[in-house]
C-alpha cells in the first residue's frame, strides 16, 4: 500500500478501484430504493430523503471507525456513501416542488435533509466512538 | 435495453460518478487555501448543473436512469456535504457550519434551475 501510495501520490489506483466498487454498490442501492419506490413530484421524496440519511449516518460512523489507513474507509465512504447519497437528486426534487408551487413542503424538506442530516452524521461518529475498544 | 443490462451500466456509471467526484474534489482542495470545503462544493454544483440539464431537455426513461441516476447521483453527495458541516461546526463555528449548509443550498438550487433553463434552450 505505502508502495503504491510512494510511487503514485496523486492517484493510489488501488484507492481508485476501492472508491469504484463501493460506487457501483451505492449507485446500485440508491437507484434500485429510487425505482422501488416511486413518488410523486409534489410529494415528500421519501426514498432520496432515506438513502441521505442513511448514507450520512454511515459515512460519520465509517470516518470515525475504520483506520485511515488501507482500502476499507475510501470503499465505505467515498465510494459506497458518496454515490448511495446525492445532492443533485435532491436540488432538482425542490425545484420541482417549488414548480408545483408546494413552498411549504420544499422548505420542510429543505430544512429536514439539512438538520437530521447532520444528526444522523452525528449519531454514525457518536457510535462508533463508544462501540470503539480503547487502549 | 434488457433490465440486466440496465442494472450493469447503472453500477459501472456509479463507479465510474464516485472515482471522477473523488479526483475533482481532491484536486480542487489541494488548489484551494481556508476553511471552506470548496471540493465538495465542486462536484456538487457541476452534478446539479448537469442533472438540471437532463431534466431541461427532458431526458427519460433508461437513459435518465443511466446518467441522472447512475452517473450523476453517484457523482454528487449529500453526505460528504453533511460531514464537511459537521468538521466545521467542530473544528471552526456555528457561523462556517450555516455558511456552508446554507450557502451550498441556494447555490444548489440556483445551478439546476439554471441547468434545466439552459437544457431547455437547447
Amino acid at each position: 500500500m505505502s508502495a503504491a501510495r510512494r510511487t503514485q501520490p496523486r492517484a493510489d489506483r488501488r484507492e481508485l478501484a476501492a472508491i469504484f466498487a463501493g460506487g457501483t454498490i451505492g449507485g446500485l442501492a440508491r437507484v434500485g430504493v429510487a425505482q422501488g419506490f416511486p413518488h410523486a413530484a409534489s410529494a415528500w421524496p421519501w426514498p432520496t430523503f432515506a438513502v441521505n440519511l442513511f448514507g450520512a449516518w454511515l459515512l460519520g460512523w465509517s470516518v470515525t471507525r475504520l483506520s485511515s489507513h488501507g482500502y476499507a474507509r475510501p470503499f465505505v465512504g467515498i465510494g459506497v456513501c458518496g454515490a448511495l447519497t446525492t445532492f443533485a437528486t435532491l436540488q432538482l426534487e425542490l425545484l420541482r416542488m417549488l414548480d408545483a408551487g408546494r413552498w411549504a413542503l420544499a422548505l420542510a424538506y429543505a430544512a429536514t435533509s439539512l438538520v437530521a442530516g447532520l444528526g444522523a452524521v452525528r449519531l454514525g461518529i457518536a457510535l462508533a466512538r463508544r462501540g470503539r475498544v480503547r487502549p | 435495453m434488457s433490465a440486466l443490462l440496465l442494472w450493469v451500466g447503472v453500477a459501472l456509471l456509479g463507479g465510474v460518478g464516485a472515482v471522477a467526484r473523488f479526483l475533482l474534489s481532491t484536486a480542487v482542495a489541494r488548489r484551494s487555501e481556508g476553511w471552506f470545503p470548496s471540493g465538495t462544493l465542486a462536484v456538487n454544483l457541476s452534478g446539479t448543473a448537469l442533472l438540471g440539464l437532463l431534466a431541461g431537455a427532458a431526458l427519460h426513461g433508461d437513459a435518465l436512469t443511466l446518467v441522472g441516476g447512475g452517473l450523476i447521483g453517484s457523482y454528487t453527495t449529500f453526505s460528504t456535504w453533511m460531514l464537511d458541516s459537521e468538521r466545521l461546526a467542530e473544528h471552526h463555528s456555528d457561523r462556517a457550519l450555516l455558511v456552508n449548509l446554507a450557502g451550498s443550498l441556494l447555490l444548489g438550487l440556483a445551478a439546476v434551475a439554471l441547468g434545466r433553463a439552459l437544457g431547455g434552450a437547447l
